[in-house]
This record gives C-alpha cells, structure tokens and sequence, in this order.
C-alpha cells in the first residue's frame, strides 16, 4: 500500500514537474543562453535603461497600490464591520464583488466611466464647455487608481475577518484599565489586527506586481514588468522576453517568501479565539454611517453599472451626448445568434472547463496522496501544485510558450503552441493552486478515521471514494472548481500570449471588440463573463478564502 | 519522561509468568505473533504475542503511547505490522486489507460519516456484504435495538447526543456481524457519569452476541470491569497478560506494581539473608523479590496504601516520617507520610488514625497485599 502511494506520488509529482517546472526551467536555460550558457543577455538587459524603468515602475506601481488599496479598504472595513446600519449586509458583501470579477472587466469598466470618451470625462466636458476630453486616462496615474479600485478588496475582506476574530473581552479589558477609544484603537486593535493588514499587503503587492490587464490598456508608453515581456515578445526579442521573465519571477519569489513568514506570524498571534465585539449602534451617527457606507459601495460599484449600460448601447448611436440615446439589447442579441461572435463564448467555457476538470483530478490525487498515503513525496506535491500561484501569469504565459515550442518529446518538449490544447493546458497550470489549495484544506479536515470506518465494513477503495471522500468533499471540490473555473474564463494575462484566432477566448474578442469602437459589443461580453463568474462564485465557491485567486 | 523511559540497552528481566504459555503456537480464535512495528525510527510495537479465545473480551490496557491502539490498528488492518502475524480462526489475516478481514470497529471519535443518517451509517456494512437488499432494514433494526435506538434510523448523527453516537457506532460495527470486534477506547467521550453505565451495558450486550472482543483503554477501572483478561502495554511491549486480580496482586513488573492500583515506590537495598528491603532510615521491610536479587543490590519497593500502616513504635520494620496530608475517602483515610529518608509514601487507615503534622511510624501492615521488591533500572522514575 505505501510502496504503490510512493510509486503514484513519484509519477504525481513528475508530472506536475512537467506542467510546472520544466517550462519555467526551459525559459531559464533560454535566458542563460543555453547550450551555449553565457550571462550576455543579463548584462543586456542590465545595460538598457527602458529595463531598468519597467522594473522600477513594477516596484514604485506596486508599493503605491498597497497604500492606496489600504486607504479605501481598511476604513471601509471598519465601516462594514464595526457599525451597524441599514443595507450593511448587502452592501457589505457588494463591495467585495470586484474580487471575483475578472481583472479585464474592471479594467474596461473604468474605461467607461473614467476614460476620455467615458461618462465623467463627457460630462464634465459638457458642463465647462470644453474643446475635448479634459483628461486622457493614460499612464501610471491610471494603472493606479484601476489597481486601487480592485484591489482594496484585499484589505477590505483581511482587515474585516480580522476585527471579526478580534475578541470582545480583549477590547473590554483594555477599556476596564481606563483606556480611551483611540488608545485602544492603537494600543491593541491596530496590533492584533496586524497579521492580517501584512497579509492583505503582501497579497495585494502581488497581484499589483503581476497585473497585465491594467497596465497593457492604460499604460500607453509607461511599461511595467509585465507588459515588457509581452511587448519584447512581440518584438521578437525572446532572449531578452526570458530574461525580463527571470527578473520577474524572482521578484514574485522574494514576495511569496516575505508572504509566508508573514504568514507563521499569524499563528503565533492569531490565538484567543473569543466573541467578536458587537457592532457599535450609534443612533445619532447611524445615518452617517449608512449615509457613507452607501457612498462608497456606489462609487466603488458605479464602474460595473456603467458597463452594464454600455452593454446596451447600439453600435454607433452614441457620440457626442452625455448619455447614451438609444439603450437595446442588441449586442446580446448579436452575442448570441452570431456565430463567430458566440464562439468565444463557446472557447472559454470548454477552455475553462476542461482545465478546472483536469485540476481538480491531480488536486484531487495529490492531496489524497500527500495527505493519506503517508508519502515522503507529500511536500513536493504541494510545493509543485502552489508554485503557479507565486508567479504572475505573463511569466507562466511565456515559460509554456518557449518550452512547448519545439518538437523534442524525448526531453518532454512538444510543438503546441498554436494548437487548441495550449490554452486549456496553460489555464490547467494556473488552476493547480487554486484547486490544490482547497482539496488540501479539505483532506485536512477529513477525518482519516471516516475511511477506515468504512474500510472495516467492507467498502472498497472505489466505494470509500465514492460513497465518503467525494461527499464530504464536495464542498472543497466546489469551492475549488468555482475558483479556477472563474480564473480559466476570464483569463487574459495568459490568453493573450497564447491564443490563436480558433481558440480566442473572451477576454482577447473583449479587446478586439474595442479596438473596432465596437464598445457595446465589448460591454456585453464583460457583462456575460462577469455575470457567469459572479453566477458560478454565489452558487459553489463561497466557502473559499475570499481573494486568493491568482492575478491578472 | 514516562515509565519506560529508560534507555534500550536496559534489558528488564524476563517477568513474563502470566503470558500465555502457548504463545506463537497457540489455539486461540484471535492470535497476534510476534507483532513489530516502526513508526520511522519510533518502536511503537514490540514482539507482541496474545491468543484471544472464542468469546474472550481482552482489554488492552497501558499509558498513552504505550502502543496498544498500534496493536489494535495492526489487527483491524489499518497498519500493516513490519513482521509478525495476525491469525483468525486459523487464516493468517496479516496482508488482508481491512476492508476483506470482516471486523467491526468502534473508533474513538466514533467516525460515524456526518453525511448520512443514522440508519445509513448502519446499513453502510450491510451493502457491501452479502445482505439481500430487502433483509437490511430488518439488519438495521435489529442492530439498533440491540443498543437501544430502535426507531431513529432517519435521525441525522449531528443531532443525536454523544452517547446515542457511542451506540450508533456500535450498532454500525456489530450490524455486519463481524469476526471480531475491535474498540478504541469506546468510552473516552462519554462525560463521567453516563460512563460507568454505558460500560456495563456494553459488557451485556458483547456477552450476549458472545463475539470476541479487543478493546483498547488507558483507564484501569474500565479495563477491570468490562475485561475478562487484561493485556497490560508499556513502550510497546507486553507487560503482563491476565485477570484483574492477577494484575493487581502480582504483578509481573515494577511498571505493572506501579501502573495498577494505587501505590508508592520506596528505593532500597535488598538483603537477601532475611528476604527483606532495607529504607534508608534503617527499617526493614519485609517484600516478595521479583525474581533473583542480588545482594546488597539496590531495589524499588513497591507498596499497596492498605499494605501499610501505623506502627505504635519503632521497631525493625518502622519507618519514621510525618504526616503531610489527609484526604478522606468514606471508611477509610489515605494518609501521605514524608518520610524522614525523603520519599512519600501512602497509608490506608482509619480516619482518625493521625493528623496532619504528627510524626508517626510507617510499617508493613498485615492484610494487603505484599510489598514487592523490584531491581531498580537507572532512569526510571
């Protein structure tokens, strides 16, 4: 028995070692110029400033989104958790929609409320009487606000599970020995809250340093990390597109390294578990609150509303007005009854089904491995299935484009890019965590002594899993299913290196939507793609750890 | 550091009268041979021999980590042993799968499965085996009301109480009508006062389907009352296998003087021309040696409270000391007497026997059982 669990592990963890570490070790090789192994292309690199400034503008970018996710998220959180008024629940659970969004939607949502032709810009356009739009929504001020506006969520979702594990009596002993409001605020709240503000700081300067979408729309001429890549790509620069990859990947590293010792912090101080405090019912400030509360979700929401409006406007009725003349249900109509504009639809649902199935198999038997086959191989396997999460997708994106590339079975190497199976196998790479992570949570809490029970009256392995694992998983399975199958349909980070015009996925017709002003049509489909991922997220991944889908 | 501790060099002598003579032959329906087993470098399982007859309930007694539910996880088949065998009714059972040894398990935590009802988790057993579908109702039935849960078949197991689940997981293991059947510590969660009364009607209903049983326990007083034997486990090994009585009046080691019953330890020097232990204020006491003690060889003494008790004066089996405590205990006080060589040893007497503070006389009384003198192994407590 443990003899076969070491041999299904071993060819586990060697497959995993395929889809995860082989491509981004192919890309390093690349990067050092193999076979003939020279450091030419890193002193290239060193040598060119536009380098230099797409690191530091990942850097500056990122750190900047922490402070600026953190000014919106935390008082919001303290809002949402520490007062009560009418529309908290509601409200409260809305404005961490953006999370489960995909990044591109909030990214052309923006578009449309704060962009040069968006509705702001008319408006205001209209009243001063202006020539044209008072503002391009270009470069890093833009790629600033749309990483605010998504990833306040981090801060918002960590800061309120803290203060909701804070406990009562901590607060009333403080207050017991005499000390004020703003004392205790500082003296024990601010500190206890502190592994989760780390936590929420770390997460969110990650997805800041992988975000694709933000700054490849609103960029312009100011490139960050991930959009070098892609553009040096395109450029076809590939020994410099492997060496920005490289540079990239150890920065993610360096942060998942800083994210986990974060993380052995908050066992140790993450312990009395208590009754959270009650919510403060003021009566006289219980219309500021909800006053405030109802302010902030509207401005935090107003972008998802105007894409919804959008997606009514037809095709070329909107031009000069402030709001759009004529509202139909056109471009769904189109959506739908046009074949090759139903096609990306089609794409990314079996894109993303197939890759969430098949993530959801090795999750399934590497965390029944590791965790019940008391294999030695039970690390490796997890390490393996979390590594796509540490690194941002452009550098998953690039690392399967140079290792599937060449015709070389005998080193594990086969031509596909180009084929429909690059994607399906690029999303299934991307979902290996999250399914990972959460069919791991939930063996963990299996009780090991449930599948000896049934083995001691006579069930079958098949019928254990069956009849015991499949249902007292079916939660984990779904909350992992429902993340991945979110992650794989909204993806463009990693479509967009990958695609091909047979499998174009949502994401890229989004994008070339716009890029034809066909602005509805673009609408439209981030409303399917939103409403699908919020639809699939109510429905089975609920009971996950909000905000631990990878970044795009 | 527990008993036990002592270093593996240390080679306790072979204390083993009361093991089955018929070890590794034997006749019994249940047989373990020689069962060893590693956990890494952890022994946890040490050459562990026991013949359980037909209908025997044998309990396995021992402090934590002392390897009894290893023992019981490598005859359910949960473990795999790294040498020796498990034989039932004469099939060497050993590389079976649980799944094809037909035992009923009760687990600790009882494992019932949260997804089904009551009446599921019974029949579970039954669909895997040869039950015809239409007699398991009837299968379930009868297994409930054997424990007393007639009629909560479609009740849900989160919403029963613990000592209903305690027989729910019962009435699962014993529905299939198994060979054996194994329980890991079958009362631990039950709260204090439903114990004792779930213990006797466990032992009523095993006695009435007449299976044999191999129950795991770390407390004493239940492995008295519901054993017919009492298998006594210590870092792995085998202790000391018989009935209460035996266990408590002659035990075969210092660990099985020690673990059984209450009683104190008092080191000493054993002299062997007067078959008694010298304290070290000069009393001599007198013991029964276990096994072969050399003379002048230092020696554990292991004492019964009832054994000893207040001498009037000194004389050459009285030990000096004082009374430091009194706890009452019905007819009879237990008295901790410091004496005056440093150790502290227990003493049964009448209530008003002493007080607290009097400097008394500790001696060997008539009646209990005999002090026993043990050689005493470097580093065990």
């Amino acid at each position: 028995m443990t003899r076969r669990a070491n041999l299904a592990a071993a060819l586990l963890a060697l497959l995993l070692l395929w889809l995860v570490g082989w491509p981004l070790l192919v890309t390093l090789a690349e990067a050092l110029g193999a076979p003939r192994w020279t450091l030419s292309h890193f002193s290239e690199f060193a040598r060119r400033p536009e380098e230099w400034r797409a690191l530091w503008a990942s850097l500056w970018i990122s750190l900047a989104t922490v402070g600026l996710s953190a000014a919106i998220g935390v008082p919001l959180a303290f809002l949402f958790e520490r007062t009560e008024f009418p529309g908290r629940r509601v409200l409260g659970a809305l404005v961490a929609l953006p999370v489960v969004l995909p990044p591109l939607v909030g990214v052309i949502a923006f578009l449309f409320l704060y962009g040069e032709s968006g509705f702001v810009a008319r408006s205001l356009q209209a009243l001063l009487r202006l020539e044209e739009s008072p503002w391009r929504l270009s470069g890093p001020t833009a790629v600033l606000l749309v990483h605010a506006y998504s990833m306040y969520v981090y801060f918002y979702l960590f800061t309120r599970a803290g203060l909701a594990r804070l406990d009562a009596s901590v607060l009333e002993a403080a207050a017991s020995l005499g000390a004020s409001r703003g004392r205790i605020l500082r003296r024990v709240t601010v500190p206890l809250l502190r592994p989760a503000l780390t936590g929420a700081a770390l997460l969110t300067f990650m997805t800041s340093l992988a975000s694709f979408s933000a700054p490849y729309v609103f960029g312009g001429g100011f490139r960050v990390m991930t959009t070098q890549i892609v553009a040096s790509k395109l450029n076809g620069d590939l020994a410099m597109a492997m060496v920005e990859t490289v540079t990239l990947a150890a920065v993610a590293l360096v942060g998942l390294a800083l994210l986990q010792a974060s993380e052995r912090g908050r066992i140790v101080t993450g312990g009395g578990r208590g009754i959270p405090p009650a919510r403060r019912r003021l009566e006289s400030s219980r219309w500021v609150a909800a006053a405030l509360g109802w302010l902030l979700a509207a401005i935090l929401l107003l972008p998802h509303a105007t894409l919804v409006l959008v997606s009514f406007v037809p095709r070329g009725t909107w031009t000069t007005e402030i709001l759009p003349p004529v509202l139909t249900l056109s471009n769904y109509a189109s959506l739908f009854s046009e074949p090759e504009r139903l096609r990306p639809l089609v794409n990314s649902l079996w894109m993303a089904a197939v890759a969430t199935f098949a993530a959801l198999a090795l999750g399934f038997a590497a965390a029944r491995l590791a965790v019940r086959g008391r294999t030695r191989l039970g690390g490796v396997l997890e390490t393996l299935l979390t590594i796509p999460w540490a690194l941002p997708g452009t550098v998953f994106a690039v690392a399967l484009s140079t290792a599937f590339s060449v015709h070389a079975p005998w080193i594990g190497r086969f031509v596909l890019v180009g084929t429909a199976a690059i994607l399906p196998l690029a999303y299934l790479v991307r979902n290996l965590p999250l399914t990972g992570r959460s069919i791991f949570a939930g063996f963990r809490q299996l009780d090991p002594a449930l599948d000896e029970a049934a083995a001691s009256l006579g069930a079958s392995r098949w019928r254990r899993f069956r009849r015991v694992d499949l249902p007292l998983l079916a939660p984990a399975l779904a909350a992992g299913a429902s993340l991945a199958f979110i992650t794989a349909l909204g993806d463009f980070v990693v479509s967009i290196v990958l695609y091909t015009f047979e499998t174009r996925p949502i994401s890229i017709e989004i994008l070339s939507s716009l890029r034809l002003n066909e602005i509805g049509v673009a609408a439209a489909y981030g409303v399917v793609l939103a409403a699908l991922s919020a639809a699939v997220f109510f429905a089975w991944g609920r009971r996950s750890e909000g905000g631990l889908r990878p970044p795009g | 550091m527990g008993p036990g501790g002592a270093g593996e060099g240390e080679v306790m002598p072979p204390l083993t009268p009361n093991l089955s003579p018929q070890a590794g032959r034997g006749s019994g329906f249940l047989r373990l041979d020689r069962l060893d087993k590693h956990f890494g470098a952890l022994h946890v399982t040490r050459d562990v021999s026991l013949d359980v007859p037909k209908s025997e309930i044998l309990a396995l007694l021992g402090p934590s980590g002392s390897g009894k539910t290893t023992v019981l996880r490598l005859v359910a088949g949960f473990e795999t042993p790294d040498s020796g065998r498990v034989v039932v009714e004469g099939e060497d059972v050993t590389r079976l799968p649980p799944e094809r040894r037909h035992f009923g398990v009760v687990f600790q935590h009882y494992a019932l499965f949260p997804h089904m009802t009551v009446g599921q988790n019974v029949a579970f057993g039954l669909e895997s085996g040869s039950v015809p579908r239409e007699e398991r109702a009837a299968r379930v039935a009868e297994a409930l009301g054997a424990v007393d849960l007639a009629g909560f078949e479609s009740r849900r197991v989160t919403e029963i109480s613990g000592g209903q689940q305690q027989r729910v997981a019962l009435a699962r293991a014993l529905a299939p009508r198994p060979r054996v059947l194994l329980l890991d510590e079958p009362l631990s969660n039950l709260d204090p006062t439903l114990r004792g009364r779930t213990r006797r009607e466990l032992k009523r209903l095993i006695r009435s389907i007449g299976i044999t049983t191999l129950f795991v326990t770390h407390e004493q007083e239940e492995a008295f009352e519901l054993g017919d034997r009492v298998a006594l486990m210590n870092a792995g090994r085998l202790e000391q296998v018989g009935s209460a009585r035996e266990l408590y009046e002659s035990p075969a080691s210092r660990f099985a003087a020690a673990f059984i019953g209450r009683s104190s330890v008092v080191p000493a020097h054993w002299e062997k021309a007067i078959g008694r232990a010298r304290l070290p204020g000069g009393a001599a006491w007198p013991a029964a040696p276990a096994g072969d003690l050399v003379d002048g060889s230092p020696v554990d003494v292991v004492v019964r409270p009832e054994s000893l008790g207040f001498a009037t004066a000194r004389n050459g089996t009285a030990a000096e000391g004082r009374v430091v405590e009194r706890r009452f205990a019905g007819r009879e006080t237990y008295f901790a007497v410091l004496l005056d060589a440093g150790v502290e040893v227990e003493v049964l007497a009448a209530p008003d026997a002493a007080q607290v503070g009097w400097n008394v006389f500790v001696a060997p009384a008539h009646g209990g059982p005999s002090p026993r003198a043990y050689p005493r192994i470097a580093g065990v407590e």
